[in-house]
């Protein structure tokens, strides 16, 4: 019943979709608005068919009902009903419905935003939303299908991935990660729909999907931190970040679109860069489409390998159409796209903002060729070649360093052309904190050139933006009397997308200094202790208290008690783990970590004598590392003041309203 | 629209589209062996499992590969803690035994582990029909560019490197190797052939 159910409301909602985008253009081409409602309400039928068919799925995994074969394949009724649920994700089939669910529901959000706007952007973007949601009900009926019939019925599963049921950020990693990636085919969508209804060369699409894109950017961001987190939780190398080509596929597009995020502020200002803009945006879809084929198809060894299977061709033919109808679109559009401004003086925002893009793009095409050059290099010269950390660090580190340091001269820039004496005062603070961090990095014994500079420029950026917020709320405070903190919130909610990209950079200052603690002062050792003995790193002791075992519903559970003291009190206890799965021969560890503000104590369970006499741990002293976490968070918090409604004023209602409306709320 | 600029530019996504194409076509866990078609590393190992009937060497004999040549040698690395080494046990013993008479001789080696075990696994499995030599430090492993267990190479009467196989082994890909190996043999100087992707995608252990 449920799989019926499930399968069949995916069957109508491909008819339905297919309808839809037929019908769609024809509707346009004959000029009849009053047909529009039919294939909005094509988009609205879609969300709700596939709501149906998702909510039946999470049931038979809850029901345990193993007839459906997703649920065979991943359910087991040990499985904690937390991780039962969120095993939708946990393998290929399931993952493609919760995609198609997001991405249905981010249409028809999208669409009854926007369904009262004039012109033929809106049902054009509606007809792509349905063609790439056509696309994932095609594999969800074909190679993809979760809803097969399994005969006779087992009595039970083997249940999830281990990795993927041990920590409670795979509950929210893989979401955060669909909402970004999906909705990154809004702004793709209005794109393509500003080509093909001829208003291209208007930045009306660039205005009704900012909002959109930003909110798809936060999620993308949070879903490479909340990763970041998750393989630092999890995996137990007391690492957060590997280059692994799966979290290159997350980060490629992310590149593209924070370079877009900054470099269609010049074309709102200025008129400038609007092919480029058009290009970075349908680049970026381009290459989360790029990144899922990577991680589904088995095209390129992977730790994130999903199933292999006839997917990857349709992926394939996918990206293929894509590809060609958008450099078709593109290249055609391109003689509509002539800058309206030009580069007045070489020190200004928009050099600024041209620079950022220059090391964004080149970044991403780093990480791109340094991802897909295993491929090239079998297909040209027939060898074995993996790239790894070295050589995306080497690559990598300079770019990273000079978008930082932009970073802290951006802001400091107005429009136009700068004057030296006012640059002068607005960059100081932030030359004056960024040499002491510097310097405080240099006595705690950081030598490296770009360690020495990513702290150099991370306190500068630091500075300069954080001045932003102090001299404008100063400002107000003499201005109009108010009190420091209500000058503050008021000048953030009169200008949010200003105050809330400052605010971002903030949290990118946070994450940089984690990262730059971490990888310049981490300390690790391994010792074997017995229970009274302890190990001391970076000045931290560690005493083993007992190792301990228990039994668990879906697994089997070895630790071991380690007390972290502070001269003779113990200031937290920490028990790191080896989880033993019935499925999974070989233990998960599972690493525990004691942050503080200043460092996280990470704590590995190496081995141990059955008998408890004696067990082996690595201890990591890992500085900062929180740093990064929080910095996530800071950046989410700027998206989320850029996209929050402006702040009604009594005494300029009308210029709010008015530039509200210019910008084309959602 | 500039369809003339729209077209070229649609153009330009084809090498892409067929790079990712060809992608899928390999296997990207496949690790290609420098070894076939050169001379097979020399190696001079004590044998710890003599086999059984007409293939049995005494334990303790040392096997030289060098006074194996004129034979085609079938060399299969193993072990007792390896799972998918269990798979292909009873295929290679079958073989072996069917093989018996002519000039191939089927060694194991044991890798990465004790003889003690390796002869207790033998006798869990209803034993082995060819002998087995221990390669202590897993030197002989090295010298082979070892990348798990199982892999099995098929060495010409020339002493050279034909094939490799990773992963399990079944009866028809023995049979067919060594058949070949045989019959190129009878001619003059035999055409070592590489390994191909499609036989090393069976699963392994590393």
């Amino acid at each position: 019943m449920t799989r019926l159910l499930a399968f069949n409301s995916i069957v109508v909602a491909l008819a339905v979709t297919t309808l839809g985008a037929i019908f769609g253009p024809i509707a346009v081409r004959k000029g009849r608005r009053d047909w529009l409602m039919y294939l909005y309400a094509a988009v609205y039928t879609n969300f709700a068919l596939v709501t149906l068919s998702t909510l039946a799925l999470i049931y038979g995994l809850v029901s345990h009902d193993f007839s459906i074969s997703y649920v065979a394949q991943v359910g087991s009724r040990a499985t904690p009903t937390f991780y039962t649920i969120i095993s939708l994700w946990g393998a290929l089939e399931g993952s493609i419905v919760f995609w198609a669910w997001v991405l249905a529901m981010y249409a028809a959000a999208v669409v009854w935003f926007n369904r009262k706007r004039e012109g033929n952007l809106v049902p054009y973007a509606a007809v792509t939303l349905l063609i790439v949601a056509l696309f994932f009900h095609i594999l969800l009926v074909g190679p993809a299908n979760p809803f097969l019939p399994v005969f006779p019925v087992p009595f039970d599963g083997p249940g999830p991935n281990p990795l993927l049921q041990n920590h409670i950020l795979m509950g929210v990693h893989p979401p955060l990660l669909y909402l970004g990636y999906v909705g990154l085919t809004v702004p793709f969508a209005f794109a393509v729909g500003a080509m093909l209804s001829g208003e291209v060369a208007d930045d009306g699409w660039i205005k009704v999907t900012r909002r959109w894109t930003i909110t798809a950017w936060a999620f993308l961001t949070a879903a490479i931190i909340a990763g970041m987190w998750w393989s630092y939780e999890v995996l137990g190398w007391g690492g957060y970040w590997a280059w692994d080509p799966v979290e290159n596929a997350s980060f490629i597009p992310w590149l593209t679109c924070t370079a877009y995020l900054h470099s269609v502020m010049v074309q709102e200002r200025r008129g400038m860069l609007k092919l480029w803009n058009l290009n970075l945006m349908v680049g970026t879809f381009v290459l989360t489409i790029l990144g899922t084929f990577l991680t589904r198809s088995g095209i390129i060894s992977s730790v994130h390998a999903f199933t292999q299977g006839t997917i990857g061709y349709y992926f394939l033919a996918f990206i293929g159409i894509v590809l060609v109808a958008t450099l078709f679109l593109v290249a055609g559009n391109s003689d509509k796209l002539a800058s309206d401004g030009r580069l007045d003086a070489p020190l200004s925002r928009e050099t600024a903002f041209l620079l950022n893009n220059l090391f964004f793009t080149v970044f991403m095409f780093t990480v791109l060729i340094g991802t897909l050059f295993p491929l090239v290099a079998e297909a040209v010269r027939g060898v074995k070649v993996s790239v790894g950390e070295p050589f995306f660090n080497k690559m990598t580190l300079p770019m990273m360093v000079a978008l930082i340091f932009l970073m802290g001269v951006g802001p400091a820039l107005p429009w136009k052309k700068a004057a030296g004496p006012e640059l002068k005062g607005k960059l100081l603070p932030g030359a004056v904190l960024g040499v002491l961090v510097a310097a405080a990095a240099l006595l705690a014994g950081a030598r490296g050139v770009y360690s020495v500079l990513a702290f150099l420029f991370a306190g500068f950026a630091l500075g300069v933006n954080v001045r932003e917020f102090v001299v404008g709320a100063n400002a107000r405070v003499r201005a109009h009397g108010e009190m420091w903190l209500v000058a503050l919130s008021r000048l953030v909610s009169g200008n949010r997308r200003r105050y809330g990209g400052y605010t971002a950079h903030i949290g990118v200052v946070l994450v940089t200094l984690g990262v730059a603690a971490s990888s310049t002062f981490k300390q690790e050792q391994e010792a074997t202790l017995r229970p009274g003995e302890s190990i001391t790193v970076a000045g931290h002791t560690l005493r083993f208290k007992a190792a301990w075992g228990r039994e668990e519903p879906q697994r089997q559970v070895i630790g071991a008690t380690m007390e972290w003291m502070d001269g003779d009190r113990v200031r937290a206890t920490i028990e790191p783990r080896m989880n033993y799965y019935p499925t999974q021969e070989a233990p998960v560890p599972t690493p525990d970590v004691k942050s503080t503000l200043r460092g996280d104590i990470y704590l590995n369970l190496m081995a141990f004598k059955p008998d408890g006499s004696n067990v082996t741990v690595k201890v990591i002293w890992e500085p900062l590392v929180p740093w990064i976490w929080l910095g996530g968070f800071v950046l989410c918090l700027g998206a989320l003041i850029g996209v929050l409604p402006g702040r009604k004023r009594t005494s300029d209602a009308p210029a709010v309203r008015a530039s509200a409306l210019a910008e084309g709320q959602p | 629209m500039n369809w003339k600029r729209a077209s070229i530019a649609a153009a330009t996504a084809a090498p892409v589209i067929g790079l990712l194409a060809w992608g899928l076509t390999r296997d990207p866990n496949s690790i290609p062996s420098p070894l076939p078609g050169r001379e097979a590393p020399t190696f001079a190992l004590q044998v710890f499992a003599p086999g059984q009937g007409d293939l049995a060497r005494p334990a303790g004999d040392t096997v030289r590969l060098t006074d194996l040549r004129g034979k085609v040698v079938v060399l299969n690395f193993w072990a007792s803690w390896c799972l998918a080494c269990r798979d292909e046990h009873s295929a290679l013993s079958d073989v072996a035994q069917s093989y018996a008479g002519k000039p191939v001789q089927f060694l194991g080696v044991l890798y990465n582990d004790v003889p003690d075990k390796g002869t207790a696994w033998i006798a869990e499995m209803g034993g082995q029909s060819y002998p087995s030599v221990d390669d202590p430090g897993a030197r002989v492993a090295i010298d082979y560019g070892l990348y798990g267990v199982p892999e099995t190479f098929f060495l010409d009467a020339s002493g050279r490197v034909a094939y490799k196989h990773t992963g399990p082994v079944t009866q028809g890909v023995v049979r067919f190797k060594v058949d070949s190996l045989l019959a190129a043999a009878l001619p003059a100087a035999p055409a070592p052939v590489a390994d191909t992707a499609a036989n090393t995608k069976a699963g392994k252990a590393q």
